[in-house]
């Protein structure tokens, strides 16, 4: 445990009351887990989770060329995002390495004289987003403003949050699409609405100030008690998003690899307009992965019960072929899965004799495609 | 949570019974196992094995972390539990009773094992 401070959520206190296990995560004092983490897991995949995700970091994009400057900064084509919608990205170094995963959303309403975009970066990566993101505003008629504090993020997630918000909101949350937000009140607090998500199941974050954080938590603990609600801590966001083949910064995307090493070159847009940081980095890049790919990132499944984890190698005739990157017991599929970057040789999905070294014994593990885990719609 | 009075412990965070007819119970804590998490994978030693107090004799997986058994005594290893081996949440669920660990014919046992009094004090502070 890390012993300077710790920053505290809005939510600090309610989740002490439940008897969280609180974890250091980025520098916040978060929960991981209120009770099983597996029991936790299983609530998000058959009925409804409530998370605290206010470790997010929010960054508010304003001004008359606002659009210009997300297409410069970002390997996105923001300038096509539709009002009321929202886009997953990613923030690149000139040398086309990651600095971050984003999900940006446009707020203004449609026939805004200047659009509104806000960004949203990992907790562990928000000053590094905030600090690319100003210094690359130079010279736009654009605004960065760092809005972490502005918002604390509550998260319902599962199939009855659907019914479960319903009750809350006069919001047309049937008209509300997968990655879309709009500005609604929920339990009588201003919310902004999003139906995102990073557990493979539907659902909503809730973005509201602070000082509303607890409210609307006891709010959506009340109105979700029938549905078999519970609180859901890191742990299992974990697991969920690795069953959902989900890249998770630090661990699948890093500042080593560009976009395409992480099989999700589809993000880069090189065919909007201007200029980006890293569009000739990344340019070569694609041209690699095209004529020498690069090792993939794949799901392996194990045989055994040991679970494999992020930095174990994997393992082929006595070769390393390859390294975890992620790696849990999955509930779901009720045995150890792990996502691995692997030589291309080895990707594809049944390929025989491939193992991981689990402290030095070869466990064997199946390699699927991923994700491991897709909801029915 | 409560210790059973008539346990002792090891600041690992094991718990060894009384011998009955030779043989003493290895478990780990209810701290413990609330520490860890669910358990997912328990590897424990064989039959017939020798532990030492204070050694590693086996770890216990669970869904952030592996963690490793030490042995709260020397002997040789007399029983395990099964039961644990196919169902690691038994550990989770019942750590004093279900989810004990081996059995072991005690050779050698540290004088520094814990009361239950004073296990509940080292855990609390």
């Amino acid at each position: 445990m890390s012993s300077t401070e710790l920053r505290r959520t809005a939510l600090d206190a309610t989740h002490r009351a439940l008897g969280a296990t609180m974890t250091d995560f980025a520098g916040w004092d978060m929960p991981l887990r209120y009770g099983s983490e597996r029991e936790e897991h299983l609530a998000v995949r058959t009925r409804a989770g409530l998370f605290d995700l206010s470790h997010m970091g929010e960054i508010t994009v304003t001004g008359p060329q606002a659009a210009e400057l997300l297409n410069f900064a970002l390997v996105g084509n923001i300038a096509t995002v539709k009002p009321g919608r929202a886009r997953y990205t990613m923030i690149c170094r000139e040398d086309g390495g990651i600095l971050d995963d984003l999900i940006v959303y446009r707020l203004d309403e449609p026939g805004a004289a200047s659009a509104h975009y806000m960004v949203v970066a990992n907790a562990s990566n928000a000053q590094v987003v905030l600090d690319a993101l100003t210094e690359r505003a130079a010279g736009f008629d654009a605004e960065v403003r760092d809005d972490r504090d502005a918002y604390a993020l509550l998260a319902v997630q599962g199939p009855e949050s659907p019914g479960i918000l319903a009750s809350l909101t006069d919001a047309d949350l049937d008209g509300l699409k997968y990655y879309a937000g709009l500005p609604g009140t929920v339990a009588g607090v201003p919310a902004l609405i999003a139906r995102t998500g990073y557990t493979g199941e539907d659902g909503f974050e809730l973005f509201v100030r602070p000082e509303h954080a607890v409210a609307l938590w006891e709010a959506l603990t009340k109105a979700g008690e029938g549905a078999g609600l519970i609180p859901c801590g890191l742990s299992c966001r974990d697991t969920l998003r690795l069953e959902a083949g989900m890249p998770l910064y630090g661990n699948e995307l890093s500042t080593a690899l560009t976009p395409f090493d992480a099989g999700l070159g589809r993000v880069v847009k090189f065919e909007k307009e201007g200029d980006f940081v890293g569009r000739a980095a990344l340019t070569e890049a694609a041209e690699r992965a095209a004529t020498q790919p690069p090792r993939v990132l794949v799901g392996l499944v194990a045989e055994g019960r040991r679970v494999p984890r992020a930095g174990y190698q994997v393992v082929a005739g006595g070769e390393v072929i390859g390294e975890v990157t992620s790696g849990a017991p999955s509930p779901t599929l009720g045995r150890p899965i792990a996502m691995a970057y692997v030589d291309p040789a080895h990707a594809a999905p049944g390929t025989e004799g491939v193992g991981v070294d689990i402290r030095g014994s070869h466990e064997p593990y199946e390699v699927v495609a991923l994700p491991f885990y897709k909801r029915q719609k | 949570m409560s210790n059973p009075q008539q346990l002792r412990y090891s600041k690992e965070h094991e718990w060894l019974s009384d011998a009955v007819d030779g043989a003493s119970t290895v478990g780990i804590t209810e701290h413990a196992a609330n520490a860890l998490g669910d358990v997912v994978f328990v590897q424990l030693p064989d039959v017939g094995d020798s532990v030492t107090a204070g050694e590693t004799c086996g770890e216990l997986e669970s869904t952030k972390s592996v963690s490793d058994l030490y042995s709260p005594v020397s002997g040789e290893v007399t029983e395990v539990n099964e039961d644990v081996v196919n169902d690691p949440s038994l550990v989770n669920s019942a750590p004093f009773e279900g989810g004990w660990l081996f059995k072991v014919r005690v050779t050698d046992e540290p004088a520094d094992l814990l009361s239950a009094d004073e296990y509940t004090a080292f855990t609390a502070g």
